[in-house]
């Protein structure tokens, strides 16, 4: 369970947004310049909200009033990037673990091999991220954030960067990822198609604010 | 044709010892100076920068001058030191700090461009997968940098091996303690009848110089093609 009640000043743009969302795929839906990725960023802890609340599973990670700010990377949110942002000089193993090398976490060959088989990733794993397909990418960085065991995921649009065809290709691990690992996520975009299959609650924002809640009927 | 007096071979391998010592040992602040230059805003940062840049601009005996002032035996912070047993004036260290004042400013500039090309955002996506600040540093920002740290070091090698006015300032010109290539060319070139030895130590000196470029040549590009993921 996540509740979200943020304002943020950015520039011109005024942003305030408040919404709840249960476990499965919640999607943050809108125009581009509607203020999903600065929602999800506020939520990850890279940006700073000038004011409000933002709760995960009862445990406030922001809250001005009680000036609670938790700092990213003691959030444990994966976050997968519309870019990817494998890093480049690590091999794609490497950038796979790098999340449990920095929490300490043991090593959990069990996860490991579930994750790199549920998302295809085995034959990549000695590769290099600028040697891989878009979609490659994006697999592995999705693999990248389930590792580091999140109690919740962002996927901000991450199949924008890819053309239709690799799109169709990757769209079912998203799939399977919402099957399989039954991971509360937050998925932005603003492709009617993609949210429709992934997304049991939509949060349809426009200009900085919320426009409505509701099921997917919302994008009927 | 290289016959070099016994004191001149001091000379050189003194040259490298006061190049190296003063680029590794400075190598550690330089980073922190270059990532607070690349990546912090704080009140007197404007202030920082000048004051690094300083030795740049300022003439190389004023330099010198200053740091007999600060680091001379009676000096404002040399008095102390030697309570702790560091004695700078007239020894090699004082070469080596001279050295290493001179060529900070290069060192902390190429650094410091090559932190401020490393993609922001992949530091933001280590803070995403439980990475604080420090571990970011060290496990993306600098590694992502490297280029450009390998290119700063040897720059500053360098530089510290062409030093001349501050270190003469400083430590003086004492065969076997403070007496680099600089300086040995220099006293070689006041002698009558000197300057066939002192062609042998610039040959010398430009071999050094020429083979530290090509080695940060060639390390750059290797650390280029890591860093670029292929």
């Amino acid at each position: 369970m996540i509740s979200v009640d943020i304002d943020k000043q950015l520039g011109d743009f005024r942003l305030g947004v408040g919404f709840e969302s249960d476990a499965g795929v919640t999607a943050l839906f809108g125009p581009s310049g509607s203020g999903k990725t600065s929602i999800v960023g506020m939520i990850a802890g890279l940006i700073r909200p000038d004011r409000g609340r933002i709760v995960i599973d009862g445990e406030p990670v922001f809250d001005s009033a009680a000036s609670i700010d938790v700092p990213a990377h003691r959030r444990r949110i994966g976050y997968v990037f519309q870019d990817g942002r494998l890093f480049p000089h690590l091999s794609v193993a490497r950038n796979l673990d790098y999340g449990r090398w920095m929490t300490g976490m043991p090593r959990d060959e069990a996860q490991f091999k579930h994750v790199i088989d549920l998302l295809d990733i085995a034959p990549l794993l000695k590769r290099r991220p600028g040697t891989l397909s878009g979609g490659e990418r994006q697999r592995v960085a999705l693999g990248r954030a389930l590792l580091m065991k999140p109690r919740l995921m962002l996927l901000d649009e991450p199949m924008a960067s890819l053309d239709a065809r690799r799109k169709s290709e990757i769209l079912p691990y998203f799939v399977r990822l919402r099957d399989d690992t039954r991971l509360p996520m937050i998925y932005v975009s603003h492709d009617a198609s993609e949210v429709k299959a992934l997304a049991s609650r939509i949060v349809l924002l426009d200009g900085g604010s919320v426009v409505k809640t509701g099921g997917v009927e919302l994008l009927t | 044709m290289l016959s070099l007096t016994p004191d001149e071979w001091t000379a050189v391998a003194l040259s490298l010892r006061v190049a190296a010592v003063a680029t590794l040992a400075s190598l550690p602040f330089g980073i922190a100076v270059a990532w607070l230059l690349a990546r912090k805003n704080f009140p007197g940062k404007t202030l920082l920068n000048a004051v690094i840049y300083l030795p740049l601009v300022l003439p190389p005996v004023v330099t010198g001058y200053l740091l007999l002032i600060a680091f001379g035996r009676r000096g404002l912070f040399g008095a102390w030191l030697e309570s702790i047993g560091i004695v700078l004036s007239f020894r090699w260290t004082g070469a080596a700090v001279a050295c290493a004042v001179m060529s900070f400013p290069l060192l902390v500039g190429a650094i410091r461009l090559s932190i401020e090309a490393v993609d922001r955002k992949l530091e933001d996506a280590a803070a995403t997968l439980g990475a604080n600040r420090l571990w970011t540093l060290i496990t993306v920002t600098l590694p992502l940098a490297l280029p450009g740290i390998i290119a700063g070091a040897v720059l500053a090698f360098a530089r510290a091996l062409g030093e001349f006015g501050a270190t003469i300032t400083f430590v003086s010109n004492i065969p076997g303690e403070t007496q680099t290539i600089s300086a040995a060319i220099y006293t070689l070139t006041q002698v009558p009848g000197g300057d066939a030895q002192a062609l042998k130590l610039v040959v010398i000196a430009i071999a050094i110089s020429l083979l530290a470029l090509v080695l940060s040549e060639w390390f750059g590009r290797r650390a280029g093609a890591r860093v670029h993921g292929v």
